[in-house]
């Protein structure tokens, strides 16, 4: 299953990455793939931008802006002016479980 | 793989406690005796270890047919905000010094997943304080996180039952961990484990290694259909207000709200709001895959669309209150699929944030504009039913 393939928050900086494969490790839909001693994000469109991998990164080679692809949190933060807003760990039912 | 010990003179032996001041000892720290004797009670705990971090609960590895009753019911109901386990450290089998440390949230589910995952392992477990929330939601909250997982391997004091300096995360924790960090403040490395509890013996086996199948989220059938009850739940919690709203319409006339009329002319609509309700949060879930386009709201219109125009070839239903009543049906009820499904975008396990707000930017305007569309067409239908116009 996919999801939009474009607008995303996406960024990785080849240069500095150091082929540790961390990313590798914690993708939850193997984006990244490593070749010749670089991580090279092989299917970037499935990103769902958890930012698990730039949050582990010790190089600094990724950038994401990491969220959740949540409507309700969204639409949330469109209601409120802010960041999207998960309240799931409300009294509501939610989408956490 | 090399593990790298950490001297351990420069381990901090749980500092938080030595502070002298009351309200320096932390509220989940070594175990007091009345809590031990809390501990032991619990249905999941079998025996009580002693340790060099004290009295540690040591956990049963089979579920029990209560704890899948309760599994099942935070499935389906409100139940699971409040499913929690104590955070802090327990036991599994008989761990000593060089044993694995396994790192969970502190909802209930999560617990049972992992410790009935490690039947013949012996390991330690730390739970993280999520507020009751899944590893995966928790991360993404930063509430399992870098700051609870660095103060919660001081409290817990499993620093002083285990030599080595490796610690197992959920791969799912991933979002909310930065693994470098731990190991610069505690000295611990990360490992990340498998997505699934289940692969944790197999992760082992393989030299603490994960393959890609283990690395991997999917989102089955299966997956998508454990996910429905609670979505359903929670929809028809606000169903009432619709009904309410669906009666005082249907029956209302010049000289007040005929009962009568309520009933005849609003069964159609309250069918038609809970078809609309089945086809967002039912079959929209189940079809996902084959339904074609990639946004959520445009598959939730087309389940909607495609469900309601069978209906309305089939029977009278929606056409025997006039046409004007039947169009404002056809236009209203798909949208009302369409954002059911839109709202699935939070259970999937692979929509992205900045795919989510492009959809919800081009969805919210039709929204409002099929409210307003179908509300003037009812207003005509009422009209034209009095002979107004």
């Amino acid at each position: 299953m996919k999801y939009f393939k474009d607008s995303k928050t996406f960024c990785f900086y080849k240069d500095k990455c150091t082929g540790c494969g961390r990313c590798i490790e914690v993708c939850p839909h193997a984006v990244f793939k490593l070749q010749d001693k670089k991580a090279v994000p092989v299917r970037a469109d499935l990103c769902m931008e958890c930012g698990a991998c730039a949050r582990n990164c010790e190089f600094g080679a990724i950038y994401i802006k990491a969220g959740v692809g949540c409507a309700t949190a969204v639409i949330n933060g469109l209601i409120r002016g802010t960041e999207p807003v998960c309240d799931c760990g409300g009294s509501s039912g939610g989408c956490c479980g | 793989m090399k593990f790298v010990p950490v001297n351990k003179n420069q381990v901090i032996s749980a500092p938080l406690l030595k502070q002298g001041k009351c309200c320096a000892v932390p509220e989940n720290a070594i175990n007091s005796e009345n809590e031990i004797n809390e501990l032991k009670m619990l249905p999941y705990v079998e025996a009580i270890r002693k340790t060099p971090a004290g009295s540690v609960p040591r956990v049963k590895v089979k579920l029990s047919l209560h704890d899948r009753l309760e599994h099942f019911k935070a499935r389906i109901s409100a139940f699971r905000m409040n499913y929690k386990v104590k955070p802090g450290l327990y036991a599994v089998g008989t761990p000593g010094s060089e044993s694995d440390i396994f790192v969970t949230a502190n909802y209930k589910m999560s617990f049972d997943y992992l410790r009935s995952s490690l039947d013949g392992v012996n390991g330690w477990i730390l739970v993280l304080d999520t507020a009751g929330i899944n590893v995966w939601c928790a991360a993404g909250k930063g509430t399992f996180g870098t700051d609870e997982l660095v103060k919660r391997i001081k409290i817990s004091g499993i620093e002083k039952c285990v030599q080595h300096r490796r610690i197992i995360l959920p791969q799912l924790g991933a979002p909310g961990v930065n693994s470098a960090e731990i190991r610069s403040q505690t000295g611990f490395r990360v490992f990340y484990g498998p997505v699934r509890s289940y692969d944790i013996k197999k992760y082992i086996e393989a030299g603490y290694k994960a393959d890609e199948e283990m690395r991997s989220v999917k989102f089955t059938l299966k997956d998508r259909a454990v996910l429905i009850p609670i979505e359903l739940n929670s929809v028809l919690k606000n169903f009432v207000y619709f009904i309410i709203a669906v009666f005082i319409y249907a029956g209302l006339t010049p000289s007040g709200i005929i009962f009568k009329d309520s009933i005849q002319d609003g069964y159609s609509l309250f069918i038609a709001g809970l078809c609309a309700v089945i086809a967002g949060v039912v079959i929209m879930p189940l079809l996902l895959p084959i339904i074609p386009f990639r946004s959520f709201s445009i598959k939730g219109w087309i389940t909607g669309i495609l469900l309601f125009t069978i209906l309305n070839n089939r029977t009278e239903l929606f056409s025997s209150n006039g046409g004007y009543s039947e169009a404002a049906v056809m236009i209203l009820f798909p949208l009302l699929s369409s954002y059911l499904a839109l709202q699935f975008t939070g259970a999937s396990t692979f929509t992205s944030l900045s795919g989510v707000q492009k959809e919800v930017k081009f969805s919210l305007p039709v929204y409002v504009a099929g409210i307003l569309v179908s509300f003037i067409l009812l207003a005509i239908s009422k009209l034209s039913e009095w002979g107004v116009l």
